[in-house]
């Protein structure tokens, strides 16, 4: 009893030992902090990872693909049918993707994957990560009267971050198509009778009329002249090389068909936002083209060798699961058209072929399980299959790792400030020399004396690691305040949303962490007093007595 | 030497048989006590005097069990006590000997009520402790006020006069109900009139409760106040005298 009673009045009459016990606290709060925040954002890739990535992926070898899709999934069904919840074919190959800017043709290499608009999102989040709320509940690949969010529907703000989307759809088209032929009838007025100041005024009204006040994604007039000549295309057709002026005038008696631009799309695409759009210093997204513009995609045909075709298609919504490696590389589009296109149907049967099917697993389903069952039954020289971890393993293990190594050398600075509170105990042990004397003389045993000043250590631990909880937690659910404030005091920014595609700085406290780093803390805190307290339980009475 | 306090009666309180201790001192070796054969009978009270260094404390030291003798046994009731494993001394340290020190040794952290039940603080686990800690407090209460301190209770030792602390040590030494007191020269640090009231305490406590008192002082007229005075010189008992003359008052 006398230990706690001690322990107590010199945890209230010694300070020096708290101040010992601070570094035990920044120690165990930066610990909470940084676990946090690392979870946060590994959970946060994860789930990027994961949301484009079904549970497990059966692919083919080949870019061509394996034939009739319905079997294989039949087959897969059969093979471990009592733990899959879905399974979507899609059909995934390299291609060009080219767009225009100012009337300059961009053109990046991407990754063309076809997709089955109605069964897809029930394998991956995919449906999730699209900008029009209507695509979000179910994805359509037809052109959507307006209505694109403008703020960022994952993370919302209050400032719209992409003003530029509050145009965009069959509005920006219209627009676009409405300008187009201004600059048509403006050219022909300049063949007939030369530059004319009253079509410019006209240019400028209609310029007026129809341009959306703040942000206008689309090339200005004065770029216009190239790219009025290639605009249409037709559906399955090389790209048009004699210029169409009028959309109008342009019959293509092939189809028997005019097609109009102001009304029609062609095959509707969801590139990935990276492919489209730049995010500013300030957090605004910046946006290269919009939903309603017409690009030009290049991609192989599914014989031997494989041909390269291209083909006109419509932006109809962005993607953006924030995984830069997928936001910028991935371009979605119906699987049946791809599949046309590449001429991946039998012609006899109207069988079609896929690269790939994606299976989602039931809740609590085991991976690792049911990708080795898979792997049993279909043969590894003609199929593939591997679940998202497999497929990104050089990532996660490498973020566990880095994980690991901070979370050492996060361990190492408590471990710092348990030699702190070696020093100190030491010095009280000299400093209570005459009162070890005093308590061993009243019949205090050694080992109650060794108690007293390991009972000491584990209440510093405890008041220790206790503050530094307060704190780190404190920290932790304050953390994009705390960010707010220092991007205020030095005018630098902290966290540039530019580079990482969140507003906020994502964080997961986790129970079981927070309960190793306080018990990591306090067992160094009793530890670091063994030796203070082994040399005060030895200590001679009488010598203690003497001891001034 | 033999037993100089004559006739085998019945079991001394406290005893101790040929007694050696030696303290290196340096590269020397100080024998402090040469076998001393020392007793006191139940209820006795004996003044144990001598000059510096003549080892009366360090006699004590051993009785008290704070240190072992190099040679030589001690007994307490009958039962030898320094050869006892260590848990035991410390045992019979918290709940048969009681001891008062020349420097109070009170603990600066606690309040005199505090000070006074530590040992049976130490005697007591937690759970006991709380079940006998009103019965503890009132018998610590009702000491410090036998001792005119019951306005002191709650005071710090650094608060207190030299007598106060010392009372505060002698009712600390007491609320064990010890079989015998050990007093290093609870007197030496004292002015004259405070040293007179604390010895007058321990002879009230030797004549009403029937307590055996060793006390070791090195001034002849506060040993004058004991029934019997051992005298050492160098390491040895050296003369007894029973029944001095100041007693009989």
């Amino acid at each position: 009893m006398y230990k706690l009673l001690l322990c107590w009045r010199y945890l209230r009459t010694r300070w020096i030992a708290l101040a010992s016990v601070i570094s035990v606290t920044l120690g165990v709060a930066t610990m909470i902090v940084v676990n946090a925040v690392m979870a946060g954002f590994s959970n946060e890739m994860q789930t990027r990872i994961h949301g484009i990535l079904s549970d497990l992926v059966f692919e083919s070898h080949s870019l061509s693909g394996f034939q009739d899709p319905v079997w294989h999934m039949e087959e897969i069904e059969r093979a471990a049918g009592d733990q899959i919840e879905g399974m979507t074919p899609t059909v995934a190959v390299p291609a060009m993707f080219s767009f225009q800017v100012r009337g300059q043709w961009v053109t990046r290499q991407v990754m063309f994957i076809g997709i089955d608009p109605a069964t897809h999102a029930q394998v991956s989040d995919f449906g999730q990560y699209l900008q029009h709320p209507a695509n979000r509940e179910q994805l359509s690949f037809d052109l959507r009267e307006g209505g694109y969010d403008t703020t960022d529907s994952q993370s919302p703000t209050e400032q719209p971050t992409r003003p530029a989307l509050e145009h965009a759809g069959w509005p920006h088209r219209r627009m676009r198509v409405e300008r187009e032929r201004l600059w048509k009838e403006r050219q022909a007025a300049q063949v007939d009778a030369g530059p004319s100041r009253s079509v410019n005024q006209q240019v400028d009204a209609v310029l007026a009329a129809t341009t959306p006040p703040p942000q206008d994604a689309s090339p200005p007039p004065s770029a216009e002249p190239a790219a009025a000549g290639e605009t249409v295309a037709g559906d399955g057709e090389p790209p048009a090389t004699t210029p169409r002026q009028n959309p109008f005038q342009a019959a293509r008696p092939e189809q028997g068909h005019v097609m109009d631009p102001a009304k029609e799309q062609f095959t509707g695409i969801v590139p990935g936002i990276g492919l489209a759009s730049f995010r500013t210093r300030d957090g605004i997204d910046q946006f290269l083209t919009l939903p309603g513009d017409d690009v030009k995609i290049t991609f192989p045909t599914a014989g031997t060798p494989p041909k390269a075709v291209s083909d006109t298609f419509t932006i109809v919504d962005f993607y953006e699961s924030k995984m830069s490696e997928y936001d910028s590389n991935f371009v979605f589009v119906p699987i049946d058209a791809l599949q046309r296109m590449r001429g991946m149907i039998d012609p006899q049967t109207g069988i079609p072929s896929v690269n790939s099917i994606q299976i989602k697993l039931k809740p609590g389903a085991d991976l690792a399980a049911v990708r080795d069952q898979l792997r049993k039954v279909f043969p590894a020289d003609l199929y593939a299959i591997a679940s998202w971890r497999d497929k990104q393993g050089p990532l996660l293990s490498a973020v566990d790792m880095e994980m690991a190594v901070l979370n050492i050398l996060l361990f190492l600075i408590i471990a710092v400030a348990g030699f702190g509170i070696l020093a100190i105990f030491f010095m009280i042990v000299v400093e209570k020399t005459r009162d070890i004397g005093i308590l061993k003389a009243l019949g205090a045993t050694s080992a109650g004396i060794a108690g007293i000043f390991l009972g000491y250590g584990l209440f510093l631990g405890l008041v220790g690691a206790g503050a530094g909880l307060a704190l780190g937690l404190g920290i932790t659910w304050n953390i994009n305040q705390i960010r707010q404030a220092v991007e205020w005091c030095t005018g630098a920014r902290v966290f540039d949303p530019s580079i990482y595609y969140f507003f906020q700085i994502p964080t997961i406290v986790d129970p079981v962490t927070i309960g190793w780093i306080i018990v990591g803390a306090v067992a160094i805190a009793i530890g670091s007093s063994v030796l203070p307290a082994v040399r005060a339980a030895r200590l001679h009475a009488v010598e203690a007595l003497r001891h001034e | 030497m033999s037993n100089l306090s004559g006739s085998p009666r019945n079991p001394a309180m406290l005893e101790t048989r040929q007694i050696r201790k030696r303290y290196r001192s340096g590269n020397t070796m100080l024998e402090v006590l040469r076998g001393v054969d020392f007793r006191l009978d139940p209820g006795g009270f004996v003044a144990v005097v001598g000059q510096s260094g003549s080892g009366k404390s360090t006699l004590l030291h051993l009785m008290g069990l704070l240190d072992a003798p190099d040679a030589g046994e001690v007994w307490l009731d009958g039962q030898r006590i320094d050869s006892l494993p260590a848990r035991e001394r410390d045992r019979l340290r918290n709940t048969a000997i009681g001891m008062v020190f020349q420097a109070y040794h009170l603990l600066p952290e606690l309040t005199a009520l505090e000070n006074v039940l530590t040992p049976l603080l130490i005697r007591h686990g937690f759970s006991d402790w709380f079940r006998r800690r009103r019965a503890a407090r009132q018998e610590a209460e009702e000491l410090l006020d036998r001792f005119g301190l019951s306005g002191r209770l709650q005071h710090r030792p650094r608060q207190l006069s030299g007598g106060e602390m010392q009372r505060v040590a002698i009712a600390r030494a007491l609320i064990t109900h010890p079989r015998v007191l050990l007093a290093d020269e609870p007197t030496g640090n004292l002015d004259e009139e405070s040293g007179a009231g604390i010895i007058d305490a321990l002879s009230e406590l030797n004549r009403e409760k029937g307590l055996s008192i060793v006390l070791v002082t090195h001034d002849a007229d506060i040993a004058s106040q004991a029934r019997s005075i051992v005298r050492l010189t160098a390491g040895k008992v050296e003369t007894v005298a029973t029944d001095p003359a100041g007693s009989a008052a």
